[in-house]
């Protein structure tokens, strides 16, 4: 019977604000949206992080005839080589490395020609203008500087390459996007609630009357407001909807079914990841719209 | 049943109290009248039972409650002992008779069964058992009351607070009204009405506490209105005599049981 009254009168508000809620509906969809796409971003950053960082080396170059490093005094010896691996395999720095191989010049100048095939740089490479190099695997990602300092200043060594520092600027790049995504998902959610809560003191106003004849005759505060509180989650339920539906479509269609084939050896986020993103743009829609709407018809329970 | 004991209240924004020490007592059962010219703090008295307005100072007992001790949440569930009538009826316009007294019963949540009995009761009562299905604009004013006092009384609440309920009535019109107030008033209903009409007061011979500037400066069993009409008070009786009559005939013992 309650149920009945409360729903039919959830019915009636949503009808008479008709435009209000729309515009609700169409704000909440673009802000989640947002909110559903930085959530993205970041895991797709994340993996981009793994999938990077474990194929990242630490190059260890050694000076060649002629070269101005610090550590350099002439062309590098095989002694000089020798401590670097020594060092490498030495106990304090061996578990901060998985393997190393020695790269000579003649394949430090295949590597060259084939990274840079088509370009001009191939014609003048020669084997003797390409360094010797130890390229070391690090355990892990966060080992990398470890063994860069430990051979840094070893007698030979030209440049100690960290390659996961080339990889920093990227994702800071990726970083600042899903950050962007983050505060513009934060101005349209302050946007949302404020417009829920117009909405439903619009709709408490235009039933004022009725408000007034169920204080009168002792409505309790919660039948009061339960049709406004569900006013509110129903409108911004929907635009949760929309927008769980936009960012599946977003990688259904945009991630999988455009950039993947394109980019088939990177790791992008799949529609899996997608579905983890839908429960909490519900919950973060519903959570607010009721409690901007719980705020707003508090001024008409006052007794 | 009604305590007032030492009740001052000054709205805000107002230097002059509306109520300066007001204590009167009303007994379950009573029919009262609250008379006083317009700003003597006649409305303030009833708002304050309804607990819509608190005391500055002073306490008010209502059925055995202390209001200053009833927390803001419970107050709805207080308010559903009491029946409230207004000058400007407070009908929803969109619902029918039936609905508007139906829609109060529905809000403290009583079964459907338990409104499709009650309501036909009541409307009975009113005098109004075949207009159940008309909507508020094509009744009379008077008809537009008998819905708002249906809506009132339907809950069986032991006290019914009436604030200028004929004010917008003809004198004709009124003593129908009064005749059925009266008559849920034998049923066992304490009425607290308040009115600034002679005639009525008089005719009903009722008690009357009078008011002014919120004080009270008299309260007398069986009174009439005021000094000045009660020179000229003896003809209040002639309304009564036709649409009171009739609405009190009918059915006298349906309006006990409330």
């Amino acid at each position: 019977m309650r149920v009945a009254l409360v729903l039919r009168e959830v019915w009636t508000g949503l009808r008479r604000n008709m435009s209000m809620v729309i515009s609700v509906i169409l704000v909440t969809f673009i802000s989640l949206t947002f909110v559903g796409s930085a959530m993205l971003l970041q895991s797709q950053i994340n993996q981009m992080k793994g999938f990077w960082y474990d194929r990242a080396q630490v190059a260890i170059y050694f000076c060649n005839d002629g070269d101005t490093g610090d550590q350099c005094a002439g062309e590098a010896t095989e002694e000089d080589i020798a401590a670097v691996e020594a060092v490498l395999e030495s106990e304090a720095i061996d578990p901060f490395v998985r393997n190393f191989e020695f790269e000579d010049r003649e394949q430090a100048l295949e590597n060259f020609q084939r990274q840079f095939a088509g370009t001009q740089a191939v014609e003048f490479a020669t084997e003797d203008s390409m360094s010797r190099a130890l390229r070391v695997q690090p355990s892990s990602p966060a080992d990398a500087s470890v063994v860069a300092e430990a051979t840094r200043s070893l007698p030979g060594v030209l440049e100690v390459q960290d390659q996961r520092r080339l990889l920093e600027p990227i994702f800071n790049v990726l970083n600042i996007a899903s950050l962007a995504a983050v505060v513009i998902a934060a101005i349209m959610l302050v946007a949302a609630v404020l417009l829920i809560s117009t909405t439903i003191r619009l709709s408490a106003y235009s039933r004022q009357r009725e408000l007034g004849i169920m204080r009168l005759v002792g409505a309790s505060n919660r039948f009061i407001q339960t049709p406004f509180i569900l006013e509110g989650v129903v409108a911004a339920l929907v635009g949760s909807l929309l927008a769980s539906g936009a960012i599946l479509a977003l990688v259904q269609w945009g991630v999988q079914g455009y950039l993947a084939p394109a980019l088939p050896t990177y790791p992008l986020v799949t529609v899996d990841a997608a579905m983890l993103v839908v429960p909490v743009l519900l919950g973060i829609g519903v959570v607010l719209a009721a409690i901007a709407a719980a705020v707003a018809i508090r001024r008409y329970l006052r007794v | 049943m009604i305590l007032f004991d030492n009740v001052s209240k000054t709205y805000r924004r107002k230097a002059r109290p509306a109520l300066n020490e007001v204590s009167l007592e009303i007994q379950a059962g009573e029919f009262v009248f609250l008379v006083g010219a317009s700003g003597s703090g006649k409305s303030t008295v009833i708002r304050m039972i309804m607990r819509e307005e608190r005391a500055n100072t002073g306490d008010i007992h209502v059925l055995g409650q202390r209001l200053a001790s009833i927390p803001t949440r419970k107050v709805p569930f207080f308010r559903r002992n009491l029946g409230v009538v207004f000058q400007d009826f407070r009908l929803l316009r969109n619902k029918t008779v039936y609905e508007n007294v139906a829609f109060t019963l529905q809000v403290i949540g009583k079964s459907r069964g338990f409104i499709s009995e009650a309501v036909p009761d009541v409307l009975q009562i009113v005098g109004l058992a075949g207009k159940a299905s008309r909507f508020p604009h094509e009744l009379s004013g008077g008809e537009q009351q008998r819905v708002a006092i249906a809506r009132a009384v339907v809950n069986k609440p032991p006290i019914l607070l009436a604030d200028e309920p004929t004010g917008n009535l003809d004198p004709t019109t009124s003593a129908g009204i009064m005749a059925l107030l009266a008559r849920i008033n034998e049923g066992g209903t304490t009425v607290v009405m308040a009115t600034h009409e002679a005639s009525i007061v008089d005719a009903m011979q009722r008690r009357v506490i009078e008011l002014d500037s919120g004080k009270v400066v008299r309260d007398e069993k069986s009174g009439t209105y005021g000094v000045s009409v009660a020179a000229t008070g003896s003809t209040g009786k002639a309304p009564e005599s036709k649409g009171g009559k009739k609405a009190a005939s009918k059915k006298s013992e349906k309006g006990a049981k409330a």
